[in-house]
């Protein structure tokens, strides 16, 4: 299969793009945030659609909206805990706009699976070099910011106390998150970017009581649920998406047991 | 001033180095606040905080400090020495390894709480006493010379709550540590602390506890007749009304 340049292409993104994920996702589960990363993807939707619409490429439309978005979500912080109605809201809205987007740009109907369900295949050499930029300065981002975001996830009470400010570190945090969908959504999709960056790391928790081994892991999974995905759906015709979101729930309800096990007193 | 209230004024204490105070007063009182304005998170409207002679800066290094607030991430499979060791040095940049000096640190802190059995185990399948031991470790990360536990007691069984009192009070006495030790009941404290500092309606009376825990000072830090009643070692302390530290007395019958 390595013979086709859009496979070679694929199985490159979809690691370069796995990486990020899978380190930012770490955190995201740890900070009990997996419902922020599936709002700034849902925002993303929007960018994407009305990127399209201006003819930007989708991944850049992603970007600006999920940057903005994970900006105004930790700037209001705390505040935005218990309202679930709010967020409900605003999410809806930004899907119906990016429904609104779709349809001023009739040309295309087809880029709206690729937006929501993701097109690893479709991914050209062009937008490769994007992909690692933005992953090279997520994971620097990540690893400079990695030890304060550690201690505001597991004490933010002590943290505050030693002078840090939480209200910085997740603003930071939340722009790697927005970097991270942007790109997770070209592999798996603005509705599925759970797949990508909250399985291989809730299943890397369970299985790992260290900080640096748990990280690891959980790029590990993601890198090769990612290739693995890609891989079998050339062999069956079924879609990558599927296979990529199949394996990652394959591995976290198969961690549940295993970590049982692993940690049992 | 906490929130545009005043909580506490014409408060004037002295604590000696290596002293263990039990602070006490009602919930609202300002324990919390106290504790926050000697480490610098707040500043007071009117008066001075000077810890070890100077007025304390945010993220003050020379205070070890246990919140009040249980850490959100105690059911997860995190291995205790993880969890310690995200606290030395945390507020720094850059990629959360201890090193070798981190590493003798969390070791040094975690053999201080008798903890060191804990270290490899899952943070979820901790007791509430042995997560509180750990809480206490990340105090003690760093060797400050001041100790300040907000509420340490709270949601611990006796045996446990007893058990934490008597590692503090060792702790204090080896290291020389200052210990500053908010609570609801004076009971738990008795026999560990060196003295009491109360507070009440605004007001803080410091002493040994025969001198704070009487019906006379009682009655003017709160406004009201206080009558303070020791039944067997015990201190019941009631206003007219009742207990006034009902809930907290209830469990003790």
């Amino acid at each position: 299969m390595f013979e086709y340049d859009f496979m070679r292409s694929a199985f490159l993104a979809g690691g370069i793009v796995a990486v990020l994920a899978g380190a930012v996702g770490y955190f995201l589960v740890l900070r009990n945030l997996t419902f922020a990363g599936h709002a700034l993807s849902h925002v993303g939707f929007a960018g994407a659609t009305g990127g399209a619409l201006l003819g930007i490429a989708p991944l850049w439309g992603l970007l600006g909206f999920t940057l903005v978005a994970a900006l105004g979500m930790g700037l209001l912080g705390d505040r935005l805990r218990n309202r679930d109605v709010a967020v409900g809201v605003i999410l809806a809205l930004a899907l119906g706009l990016g429904v609104l987007f779709l349809s001023l740009y009739t040309s295309r109907a087809a880029g709206a699976t690729a937006i929501l369900f993701g097109n690893v295949l479709g991914v050209g050499f062009d937008m490769l070099w994007n992909l690692l930029a933005l992953t090279v300065l997520g994971v620097l981002a990540l690893a400079a910011i990695a030890r304060p975001l550690l201690f505001c996830t597991l004490q933010p009470d002590l943290a505050q106390a030693k002078g840090v400010s939480l209200r910085l570190i997740s603003v930071l945090y939340l722009a790697i998150v927005a970097v991270a969908v942007a790109e997770a959504a070209q592999v798996v999709g603005v509705l599925l970017v759970f797949a990508l960056m909250v399985g291989p790391a809730a299943a890397a928790l369970r299985l790992s009581s260290r900080v640096g081994w748990g990280i690891g892991l959980s790029v590990l999974f993601a890198v090769l649920e990612t290739w693995l995905g890609i891989a079998i759906a050339y062999l069956t015709n079924w879609p990558t998406t599927f296979w990529i979101v199949a394996l990652s729930a394959g591995v976290y309800f198969l961690s549940v047991p295993a970590g049982s096990v692993l940690f049992r007193d | 001033m906490r929130g545009g209230r005043t909580v506490l004024s014409h408060v004037s204490a002295a604590i000696q180095p290596g002293e263990f105070i039990g602070v006490f007063g009602p919930n609202g009182a300002g324990k919390s606040t106290l504790l926050h304005a000697v480490l610098g998170l707040l500043r007071p409207s009117g008066g001075a905080v000077r810890v070890f002679g100077v007025q304390p800066a945010r993220g003050n290094r020379a205070a070890g400090y246990v919140p009040q607030k249980r850490s959100p991430s105690m059911d997860l499979s995190l291995r205790g020495w993880d969890f310690v060791a995200s606290a030395y040095r945390g507020e720094r940049w850059g990629l959360p390894v201890a090193g070798p000096a981190g590493r003798r640190a969390v070791n040094r802190a975690l053999e201080m709480v008798e903890a060191e059995a804990l270290a490899a185990r899952p943070l979820g399948r901790l007791s509430g006493g042995e997560a509180q031991r750990l809480l206490l470790a990340q105090a003690l990360l760093g060797e400050p010379r001041l100790l300040l536990l907000d509420e340490p007691l709270t949601n611990l069984d006796p045996h446990f709550q007893q058990a934490v009192v008597g590692l503090v009070k060792r702790i204090q006495k080896s290291h020389g540590i200052t210990v500053l030790f908010t609570c609801h009941d004076v009971n738990h404290l008795l026999g560990a602390m060196d003295r009491v500092l109360y507070l009440a309606q605004g007001r803080a009376a410091l002493g040994t506890v025969d001198e704070v825990i009487t019906g006379g000072v009682l009655s003017r830090l709160y406004g009201t007749p206080i009558e303070v009643l020791r039944v067997q070692g015990r201190i019941l302390v009631v206003s007219g009304q009742g207990a006034v530290e009902e809930e907290v007395h209830r469990h003790d019958v």
